[in-house]
C-alpha cells in the first residue's frame, strides 16, 4: 500500500505543509514516495531524502516546473498514480495543495478529499465542513484517494533522520497553459503563521494599519510570535492577505493565540479554535470571541496591549 | 466572449448549523438558504467585465434541486443575462458538478468560467480546479484581481499562502474568485423584477449524459468537541500571572 506525497518547496527545502502530509501518508502503513518536481531542485531532493517515513524520492526536473503551476504538475502526478501504483496521493492543505489536488483527482476520475484532519483507516477519513462547525466522516472505496491534509492535525515529520533512495523520473510535457509573472511574498523574520507556537492576531478594533503595527509588533517580538489578523483587518487594508486566519484564510492551532480587537465571527473561529490557549482582548464583553477564550480581558486594547508587552518583557 | 458562472445554493453564512440527532447529516429544514458568497463575487466580476465591454454575455448555471432557481434569480438580478438550471434531486458531489459543468461548457462554449473558490457548506474548494482539468483548460485559483488581455489570455493576481502571485494564463480558463476580487453589488428592486423575466432554462443531468453517482459516502456527522468556557481576568497583571504561572503558555 504505497502512497505518494506531492512536495511543495521553495527550491531549498520542503514546506512545513509537506512534512505534515508525509506524517499523514505514513498512517496508511505502507511505503511513502515523495515527488519533487522543480527546476534545479537538488537541495529539496536532498532534504526530502532525510525525512522520517520517506522511502523514495522521485525527482522530476524541468524548467517549467520552476513555477509550480497546477497544470503542469497535475499531468505528471496523473501519469505516476494511474494504474494502481498508489493507494493515496497526498499534499498539504496549502494554497499549492488546494490548487493542485482537485486537478489531479479529476484527471484520475476520483473524488478528492479536502483538508483531512484524521485518517481512521485507508478509505476512512474525517474532515471539517461548515467552517469547522461540523466534522464529517467520509468513506471511500476508490482505487486511489487524493487528499489534502491540515498541518494543524498532523505533526511535521522529522527531517535529518533518514536517507531515502532518490530516483530520477521523466518530466511530463509542458502544458503551456499558465506561467507565473511575479510574486509579492511577505518577508518576515517572524515564525511562519501556519506553524508558529504563539500567534498574535489583530482585528478591526485596532482601527488602522498603523495601530496594528505600533501595538502588535512589539508584543509579537517580545513573545517570538507570528502575526495574524481577522478578515475585517485584511479587508480594511491594515495588513496583507497572507495574515488572514479563518475559514478561507489560514488554519492555525498554536500553543497560544492572542486575539486583539477581534469580535470572533464563526469564520474567524474556524481558523483558530483548536489553539491550546486562547486569550481575547476586546472592549465588548458580549463579543463571541470570549466564548472560546480561556482568558478574556474586557477593556481598551490601546492601554492593555502596551501594558501586556511591558509586563511580559519585564518577566 | 461568453462567461459562464456556476452558482450554488448553500446555508446562509450567518446560520449556525446543527447536526441531526441521529448524526446522519446537517439540519436543513427551515434554515435560511442563500447564494454562496464566493459565487456572488464571481457573478459580480463577470457582470463588471460585460459592463466594461470585455464580455458579451454572462450565463449563470446552478446544479441542484428546483429551489436552486432562486439562486439563479439572484444572479440574474445582479446582472447575469440568462440562467441554466441543471436539475438533479440526488446529492451532487463536486466531481459530479464539475462533469455537469463541463457538459454545459461544451454546449455554451464560453471563453471563461468564473466560479467561487469554495462553497461555504462543504468547504471543498475543488469544483473549479476539476472543471479546468476535465476541459483541459488553464486555471487561475484564488483570484483577487483579474485583467483580460484581449481574447488570448488573462492576467490574474492570486492570493497564496505567502502573499500574492501574478499569473498569465491562456484562454479558455477557469478562474476561482477569492474574497477580495470585488465587493458584490446589492440587486436593486427594479433589477430583481427584471430578473424574473430573464430566460432560465432547465436541463437534467440525464439529458447531459452525465453519471452523477456519488463516489464518497458521508457516514457520520458530529459537532467538534466544544471548548470549555474560560474566565475573565480583571486586568493585565492577572492575565500575565495566569498565562505564565497557571497555563504555562509563555
Amino acid at each position: 500500500m504505497r502512497t505518494l506525497v506531492i512536495a511543495e518547496h521553495d527550491k531549498a527545502q520542503l514546506a512545513s505543509a509537506t512534512l505534515g502530509a508525509i506524517t499523514a501518508a505514513s498512517r496508511f502503513g505502507g511505503e511513502v514516495d515523495v515527488l519533487v518536481a522543480g527546476d534545479a531542485c537538488d537541495a529539496v531532493v536532498a532534504h526530502a531524502s532525510t525525512v522520517q517515513f520517506v522511502t523514495r524520492v522521485l525527482k522530476a526536473e524541468a524548467s517549467y516546473y520552476g513555477d509550480g503551476t497546477a497544470e503542469n504538475i497535475a499531468v505528471l502526478v496523473q501519469r505516476l498514480a494511474s494504474g494502481g501504483a498508489y493507494r493515496a496521493v497526498l499534499a498539504g492543505a496549502s494554497s499549492f495543495g488546494k490548487g493542485l489536488t482537485p486537478r489531479v483527482a479529476a484527471l484520475l476520475d476520483v473524488a478528492p478529499l479536502s483538508e483531512v484532519i484524521a485518517i481512521e483507516a485507508p478509505g476512512r477519513y474525517r474532515r471539517p465542513i461548515y467552517a469547522g462547525n461540523v466534522i464529517v466522516t467520509v468513506e471511500s472505496d476508490q482505487p486511489v484517494d487524493v487528499l489534502t491534509v491540515r498541518g494543524t492535525a498532523f505533526d511535521a515529520a522529522a527531517d535529518g533522520v533518514g536517507s531515502a533512495a532518490v530516483e530520477r523520473i521523466e518530466a511530463a510535457d509542458d502544458q503551456g497553459l499558465a506561467r507565473v509573472t511575479g510574486r509579492e511574498i511577505s518577508k518576515s523574520e517572524r515564525p511562519e503563521l501556519g506553524s508558529a507556537a504563539i500567534v498574535v492576531s489583530g482585528g478591526r478594533g485596532l482601527g488602522s494599519g498603523e495601530n496594528y503595527k505600533r501595538l502588535l509588533e512589539p508584543l509579537a517580538d517580545t513573545l517570538g510570535a507570528a502575526l495574524g489578523a481577522s478578515r475585517a483587518a485584511v479587508d480594511a487594508g491594515f495588513v496583507p492577505n497572507d495574515y488572514q486566519v479563518g475559514q478561507t484564510g489560514k488554519i492555525v492551532a498554536p500553543a497560544l493565540y492572542i486575539a486583539v480587537g477581534i469580535s470572533g465571527a464563526i469564520q474567524h473561529l474556524a481558523g483558530m479554535k483548536d489553539s491550546k490557549v486562547i486569550v481575547a482582548i476586546n472592549k465588548d464583553p458580549e463579543a463571541p470571541i470570549f466564548k472560546v477564550a480561556d482568558y478574556g480581558l474586557v477593556g481598551d486594547l490601546f492601554e492593555a496591549v502596551p501594558a501586556l508587552t511591558g509586563q511580559l518583557a519585564a518577566r | 466572449m461568453k462567461i459562464l458562472v456556476p452558482v450554488k445554493r448553500v446555508v446562509d453564512y450567518n446560520v449556525k448549523v446543527r447536526v441531526k440527532s441521529d448524526n446522519s447529516g446537517v439540519e436543513l429544514s427551515g434554515v435560511k438558504m442563500s447564494i454562496n458568497p464566493f459565487d456572488e463575487i464571481a457573478v459580480e466580476e463577470a457582470v463588471r467585465l460585460r459592463e466594461a465591454g470585455k464580455a458579451t454575455e454572462v450565463i449563470a448555471v446552478s446544479c441542484g434541486g428546483a429551489a436552486s432557481q432562486e439562486t439563479l434569480r439572484t444572479a440574474l438580478a445582479m446582472g447575469a443575462d440568462r440562467a441554466i438550471l441543471v436539475e438533479a434531486d440526488v446529492e451532487l458531489q463536486p466531481l459530479a458538478v464539475a462533469k455537469l459543468l463541463r457538459a454545459v461548457a461544451e454546449r455554451e462554449q464560453p471563453r471563461m468560467v468564473i466560479c467561487g473558490k469554495q462553497a461555504i457548506d462543504d468547504d471543498a474548494n475543488q469544483t473549479g480546479q476539476m472543471l479546468a482539468a476535465l476541459l483541459g483548460w488553464s486555471q487561475a485559483t484564488f483570484a483577487s484581481r483579474l485583467l483580460v488581455d484581449g481574447d488570448a489570455g488573462i492576467q490574474v493576481t492570486r492570493e497564496v499562502d505567502g502573499g500574492l502571485e501574478m499569473v498569465a494564463v491562456k484562454l479558455p480558463a477557469v478562474v476561482s474568485a477569492d474574497l477580495r476580487l470585488n465587493e458584490p453589488r446589492y440587486a436593486s428592486l427594479p433589477n430583481i423584477m427584471k430578473a424574473k423575466k430573464k430566460p432560465l432554462d432547465i436541463v437534467t443531468a440525464a439529458e447531459l449524459g452525465v453519471d452523477v453517482t456519488p463516489r464518497l459516502r458521508h457516514t457520520h456527522y458530529a459537532e467538534p468537541p466544544a471548548r470549555k468556557g474560560g474566565i475573565k481576568v480583571a486586568d493585565v497583571s492577572e492575565l500575565v500571572r495566569k498565562l505564565c504561572d497557571e497555563a504555562k503558555a509563555i
